[in-house]
C-alpha cells in the first residue's frame, strides 16, 4: 500500500514536471515555429536559440500581482485557472508511454481521459462567468458550445477504436496494434476490423482534438480580434500562466491520445529500435502539426465551426461507427 | 449528396494545399533584419537631415553664398563665413540646422549649385531633448571625418 502511494506521488510529481517543462518549451517551439513560417527569427536573444526565453517569461509572470477585478466572484475566479491545469495533470497519470512507463494503468483509461478532458471546458466557463466582463462571458459561451459539439464526434471515434480493440484499456489498445505498422488503427488493413475508413476517423479525431484544446483555427474562445483575449482577459500573473500551461498540457494529452488510439503508441514500424522514443517521436510530430496548423489557417467563424461539427464530423463519425460494427460482425 | 461529399473533399484538399505552402515557407531563410544588431543599407534617395559635402582636402565645398538659407521655407538654416586674409573664397565658419522645424523638403539641396549639401542617411535620431535637434553641421562633418 505504501509503495503504491509512493508510486502515485512520484508519478504525479513527474507528470507535473513533464507538463510544466512541455508547456514552457512548447511555447518556445510555437514562437520559433511561427517565426519560421512567417520568415522571421523569433525569440533569439536570451540564450542560444532563445532557449532561456520560457524560464524568463515564467519568472516575469510569477513576479506579477494577481489582480481580481471589482465585482468578480473571487473564489470562482481563483479556482478557474487551477481547474484548467488540474485535469491535464491528472490525465498524465493514466497515459502509458511504454509497456512499463505508466503511473497507474486503468482498464477504463479512455473513459478517464475523456472525463478529465471534459472538465477543461468547465474551467473556461467558470473563468468567463466569474470575471464579470462581457468579452469573457461571450468567450465562455462560445467555448462551451464548441466543447459540447466537438466532444461528440471525438467520443464516437474513440468508441470506434475501443470497439476494434475490444478494450478501453490504453495499454491493451496499443498491444492490439503492436504487430506491424499495418495493424495501427490508422491503417487497419490487418487489424480486427479491416476498416478502410479509419484514416478519415484519424482526421476527425485530430480535428476534434484541435477544437477541444481550443487551438487555432478553432480558438474562438480566445479570438483576440473580437473578444480581447476571451476567458483570460482579466487574468494576469500566474492565473494567466496556468491557463497557458493548461492549454499546452492539453495539447500534449490530445497528441498522446491520438498516438495511442491511432498511431500504435510506442509500437515501432518494421521492428526498428523498439522503445519509448517511438512514442515521444510520434507525440512531438503531432504537436509540431498542431503548431503548423495554427500558423497556416485563419480562425473560423462560430457558425462555420458548429456547421463543420454537426453537419460533417458527427454524421461521418457515426457512419464509421456503424460501418466498423458491421465489419467486426462479419470478420 | 454528391455536392456534400465534393465540398468535403475540396475543402480538405485546400487545407492540405495551405499546409504545403507554410511547410515550404518554413525552410526558407528569414527576410527580416534584427534591427539594433543588423541594419539595412539605406536606399540612394533616402532623405535624412542635410549634411555638408567635403572636397578632396576634407574641407566643406560650401562657398557661403547663402542660397540654401534663402531657399528654406521654414528658416531652419543659418550660416556664416568669412574671407581669410589673402584668400580668394569665403570659408564657412558656422552652419546651423534647426531640425525641429525641417520638413525634409529638399529645397536647400536643390538650390545649391555647388553640390555642397546633400541628404544624410542618418536615422538614429531619437531624443527626449529638443536641444539635440539643433545640429551644428560643421561639427558633424568633423566627426564624420574621424
Amino acid at each position: 500500500m505504501r509503495l503504491t502511494l509512493l508510486n502515485v506521488i512520484i508519478a504525479v510529481v513527474l507528470a507535473i514536471a513533464f507538463a510544466a517543462v512541455n508547456a514552457a518549451y512548447l511555447v518556445w517551439a510555437e514562437r520559433r515555429g511561427a517565426a519560421r513560417i512567417q520568415r522571421r527569427p523569433g525569440p533569439n536573444i536570451n540564450g542560444p536559440f532563445g532557449l532561456l526565453q520560457p524560464p524568463l517569461d515564467g519568472i516575469k509572470l510569477m513576479a506579477k500581482q494577481l489582480t481580481i477585478p471589482g465585482g468578480a466572484d473571487r473564489i470562482m475566479f481563483i479556482i478557474a485557472p487551477v481547474l484548467a491545469m488540474f485535469p491535464a495533470i491528472m490525465s498524465f497519470v493514466t497515459i502509458p508511454f511504454s509497456d512499463s512507463i505508466v503511473a497507474k494503468n486503468m482498464n477504463v483509461g479512455v473513459l478517464m481521459i475523456f472525463a478529465f478532458a471534459s472538465m477543461g471546458s468547465m474551467s473556461l466557463l467558470i473563468a468567463g462567468w466569474s470575471s464579470r466582463n462581457k468579452y469573457s462571458m461571450m468567450s465562455s459561451v462560445r467555448a462551451v458550445s464548441q466543447a459540447v459539439a466537438y466532444e461528440i464526434p471525438m467520443l464516437i471515434t474513440a468508441i470506434t477504436v475501443v470497439m476494434i480493440a475490444g478494450s478501453a484499456d490504453l495499454t491493451e489498445i496499443v498491444h492490439q496494434q503492436s504487430k506491424s505498422i499495418l495493424h495501427w488503427n490508422i491503417f487497419p488493413l490487418l487489424g480486427n476490423s479491416h476498416n478502410i475508413l479509419m484514416p478519415f476517423s484519424f482526421l476527425i479525431f485530430f480535428m476534434c482534438t484541435l477544437a477541444e484544446t481550443n487551438r487555432a483555427p478553432f480558438d474562438l474562445g480566445e479570438a483576440e480580434s473580437e473578444l480581447v483575449a476571451g476567458f483570460h482577459t482579466e487574468y494576469g500573473s500566474m492565473g494567466f500562466g496556468l491557463f497557458f500551461m493548461g492549454e499546452y498540457a492539453n495539447i500534449v494529452i490530445g497528441s498522446c491520445m491520438t498516438t495511442i488510439l491511432f498511431l500504435g503508441g510506442w509500437g515501432c514500424p518494421f521492428g526498428l529500435f523498439p522503445g519509448v522514443w517511438w512514442f515521444i517521436l510520434k507525440l512531438y510530430l503531432l504537436i509540431a502539426t498542431f503548431i503548423w496548423i495554427r500558423w497556416t489557417f485563419p480562425r473560423t467563424t462560430i457558425y462555420g465551426l458548429l456547421n463543420l461539427c454537426w453537419k460533417i464530423l458527427i454524421p461521418l463519425s457515426l457512419f464509421n461507427l456503424l460501418f466498423t460494427a458491421g465489419l467486426l460482425k462479419v470478420f | 449528396m454528391v455536392a456534400y461529399f465534393t465540398e468535403i473533399f475540396t475543402g480538405l484538399m485546400s487545407l492540405f494545399i495551405g499546409m504545403g505552402i507554410t511547410f515550404k515557407e518554413f525552410f526558407k531563410p528569414t527576410v527580416t533584419v534584427s534591427y539594433p544588431y543588423e541594419t539595412l543599407t539605406m536606399s540612394a534617395r533616402y532623405r535624412g537631415h542635410i549634411e555638408l559635402v567635403e572636397d578632396e582636402e576634407g574641407n566643406p565645398q560650401c562657398v557661403v553664398c547663402g542660397l540654401c538659407e534663402k531657399a528654406c521655407p521654414s528658416d531652419c538654416i543659418s550660416l556664416a563665413g568669412e574671407k581669410p586674409e589673402g584668400g580668394k573664397k569665403k570659408v564657412l565658419t558656422k552652419y546651423k540646422l534647426d531640425f525641429t522645424k525641417c520638413s525634409l523638403c529638399g529645397s536647400c539641396v536643390e538650390s545649391c549649385s555647388f553640390g555642397a549639401i546633400n541628404f544624410s542617411k542618418d536615422y538614429n535620431l531619437a531624443s527626449t531633448n529638443k536641444e539635440d535637434f539643433y545640429f551644428d553641421l560643421l561639427k558633424r562633418l568633423e566627426e564624420r571625418k574621424k
